[in-house]
């Protein structure tokens, strides 16, 4: 009995309440994003449905249910189905691994903060993550229009140049960590007495840029250019399918978040985590700092969003080979020598 | 090896940058445009033709509706045109106060075509913040003629009415007001490496090509040309008036943003002196109940924020409307560069350059 409980329930219970706890968030990341942005602007933002529009985003998906859902006619109907779902599902896997806090104790059981803490865990993620750029070119291709094709087009380039980039920063935190795993990367954090962003500024900042691209948020927001290619690869989505390409994109940027804050910011550690006349900061539970952590990356993303006009696609691609995957690697050769000098 | 296809798209006359009806139909050889050819006449609305069979007050009204961005610019052209084919004195507080509103709506005109140049190249926060300020000059309009888009601001031989007490002071407080945001606009644009990078040898066009082309307005100084008929053929009051004409050096898409920047400036400048030195008394002079200008016809030009805005008029003498009305509008003439510039950039920089050219449609169609 209590193998079925620890074997089934307990992870079943844990997918079902970290599917929706980022479902929700997604949905109110997009109030939080058009709140940020019209504080920017010296607007209001969504101000009609609720106190201070907290019911928008509850709307806005009843809204994209009941919308009529269009497939074109000269549209590769599988495809153009499967697309939308290949983009959502490798953005919400890659929870499976991200640890929220430490280990918590409920009725008697210990039960830790993570759906599965596997010895691969970042290596999990880059591969997950480049599955979704799949479905982006596909949705593009499908669509059997032009828009959506250059959009598809410039998508794939610019995902599989960033994602080299971020997956080099990565390295570099591997060497420091020792291993692979999410939670091990946030446990050797806590003893070396130092976040890694601290340690490896430049290879945050690369993975800053690279999650940004990657993302597909502004300044890098070349696939759905509004202003050029109307909204790029999901142009002829509507309703539902539209909505979970818009789903995606949100998950992606929060589960970009999630792993610059494992990496780079501690996890789930508290601020100086082995100050001990700062203990008192343990009052507030573990998944609380990483929420907060979180959310101010996010933050970050939204500030950028308003602040930047953006990039032209030859320009990104210059900026990507040219620059960040040579500071990479260079990163990850100086990190390797540091390291072997200091033993 | 490969075969490959030149791609033509469509950009247009439904499409989210290119600010109103205008369709450009783009040969792509992957993101880069091979030819660019511009369709326009979705907003004909004939207003040449329609004001041969109007009377001559009437038409000020029709002016409004072409470049409605800047409505006075034109009512002062045509005003002006008017009165030269009559021969008409315009008392000297009218000259000036003609004047002030031209170069307010100079600055509502620059905000508009900065916030959606800007908004076009992603950075939509300028956008509002130009709207932001373009609404308290808009305020200043709607205080002097009660509307806020098409004023019907002039009348033949003056002004409809004297400006209201009190409005010269806060046109002096929006001058004080606008002279600090454009430090706010620059510190989000002219030094930033995007924008740089979107604009800085973008759509290059050298001087006697611009000339060739047929450019006026800031397009032409940009590429190094000091022509502003502001001050080579003075009207309104702009003789008695001290102020520079920015000129570019590269003629590329980061020039025409400074020049226009500049010319925020300098219009402050003016409209500050305007201010201080306006003259009392009439605002109209003495023009006959029945205007009815005697056979003949004349060309006159405004320097408009977008170029040269001229009007050939052609009077019978005997009917109370033109015989012959034409317009030479600046959106119309520059839009004709932009095939020109567009061919061997990308996508993306065609966005940019119909932002940088600064069209309205409905001047552009009429």
């Amino acid at each position: 009995m209590t193998d079925l409980i620890d074997l089934a329930v307990i992870p079943l219970l844990k997918v079902v309440f970290v599917l929706t706890g980022v479902l929700v968030t997604v949905m109110y990341m997009v109030l939080l994003e058009r709140k940020v942005q019209a504080w920017v602007q010296v607007r209001l933002g969504p101000m009609r449905v609720g106190p201070h529009g907290v019911l928008q985003p509850i709307a806005d998906v009843l809204k994209l249910f009941v919308k009529e859902d269009i497939t074109p006619t000269r549209a590769d109907k599988y495809v153009y189905t499967a697309a939308p779902i290949m983009v959502l599902v490798p953005a919400l896997i890659a929870f499976a691994v991200i640890p929220f806090g430490t280990d918590v104790h409920l009725f008697g059981a210990r039960i830790p903060l993570v759906i599965t803490d596997i010895n691969v865990g970042l290596l999990y993620i880059v591969s997950v993550a480049s599955l979704g750029v799949y479905g982006i070119i596909l949705g593009g291709w499908a669509s059997n229009s032009k828009y959506p094709l250059l959009g598809g087009l410039r998508a794939s380039a610019q995902l599989i140049s960033y994602e080299l980039a971020v997956t080099m920063t990565f390295v570099a935190v591997i060497l420091l960590a020792g291993n692979l795993s999410m939670v091990g990367i946030v446990n050797a954090q806590y003893n070396s007495g130092v976040w890694f962003g601290f340690v490896q500024p430049l290879a945050l900042l690369i993975y800053v840029i690279g999650a940004l691209a990657e993302t597909n948020r502004a300044p890098f927001d070349l696939p759905e250019a509004e202003q050029e290619l109307v909204a790029g690869f999901h142009t002829e989505y509507s309703g539902m399918r539209f909505a979970l390409f818009f789903l995606a994109e949100y998950t992606n940027m929060i589960v970009v978040s999630s792993v610059a804050v494992t990496l780079f910011f501690g996890g789930w550690l508290r601020p100086f985590p082995n100050v001990a006349w700062l203990v008192f900061l343990d009052f507030v539970p573990s998944w609380i700092w990483f929420i907060a952590k979180t959310f101010l990356i996010l933050y970050l993303f939204l500030w950028i969003r308003a602040t930047f006009p953006r990039y032209r696609y030859d320009q990104l691609m210059r900026l990507g080979w040219k620059v960040l995957i040579p500071l990479a690697i260079a990163n990850i050769i100086v990190t390797g020598v540091v390291k072997v000098l200091l033993g | 090896m490969f075969d490959t296809e030149e791609l033509v798209i469509n950009m247009g006359p439904q499409h989210p940058a290119t600010h109103g009806v205008l369709r450009v139909v783009l040969t792509l050889s992957g993101e880069t445009v091979v030819d660019a050819d511009v369709v326009i006449g979705y907003l004909h609305r004939g207003i040449e033709k329609l004001s041969e069979n109007r009377d001559w007050t009437q038409i000020v009204l029709l002016t409004d509706r072409m470049d409605y961005v800047a409505a006075a610019t034109n009512n002062l052209g045509y005003c002006e045109t008017v009165e030269k084919l009559m021969s008409l004195e315009v008392p000297r507080r009218a000259k000036y106060i003609r004047t002030i509103i031209a170069e307010l709506q100079r600055i509502a005109s620059h905000l508009v075509w900065l916030g959606s140049h800007a908004m076009d190249l992603g950075a939509v926060t300028v956008f509002l913040y130009c709207l932001r300020e373009r609404e308290l000059a808009l305020d200043l309009f709607e205080e002097y003629c009660g509307a806020r888009l098409t004023y019907n601001a002039m009348r033949v031989g003056g002004l409809p009415q004297d400006i209201p007490p009190g409005w010269d002071k806060k046109v002096l407080q929006f001058c004080d007001v606008q002279m600090e945001k454009i430090a706010e606009y620059e510190t989000l644009l002219t030094h930033n490496r995007i924008w740089l990078e979107r604009t800085r040898n973008v759509g290059v066009i050298s001087g006697p090509e611009a000339i060739a082309i047929g450019l006026s307005g800031p397009l032409l100084r940009a590429s190094g040309i000091p022509r502003d008929i502001r001050k080579d053929e003075p009207y309104a009051a702009y003789r008695e008036f001290e102020f520079d004409i920015p000129v570019g050096t590269r003629g590329d898409t980061y020039d025409r943003y400074l020049v226009r920047l500049e010319e925020f400036r300098q219009s402050v400048r003016i409209i500050r002196q305007a201010v201080e030195g306006l003259p009392e008394g009439p605002v109209i002079g003495k023009v006959p109940r029945l205007i009815k200008p005697p056979a003949g016809e004349t060309y006159h030009a405004n320097e408009a924020p977008k170029g040269e805005i001229g009007f050939f008029i052609a009077s019978d003498g005997k009917s109370t409307n033109p015989y012959r009305f034409r317009v030479r509008p600046p959106s119309f003439c520059n839009l004709q560069a932009l095939p020109r510039l567009v061919r061997g950039h990308l996508v993306a920089d065609v966005i940019a350059l119909i932002g940088t050219i600064d069209i309205v449609l409905g001047e552009v169609d009429r």
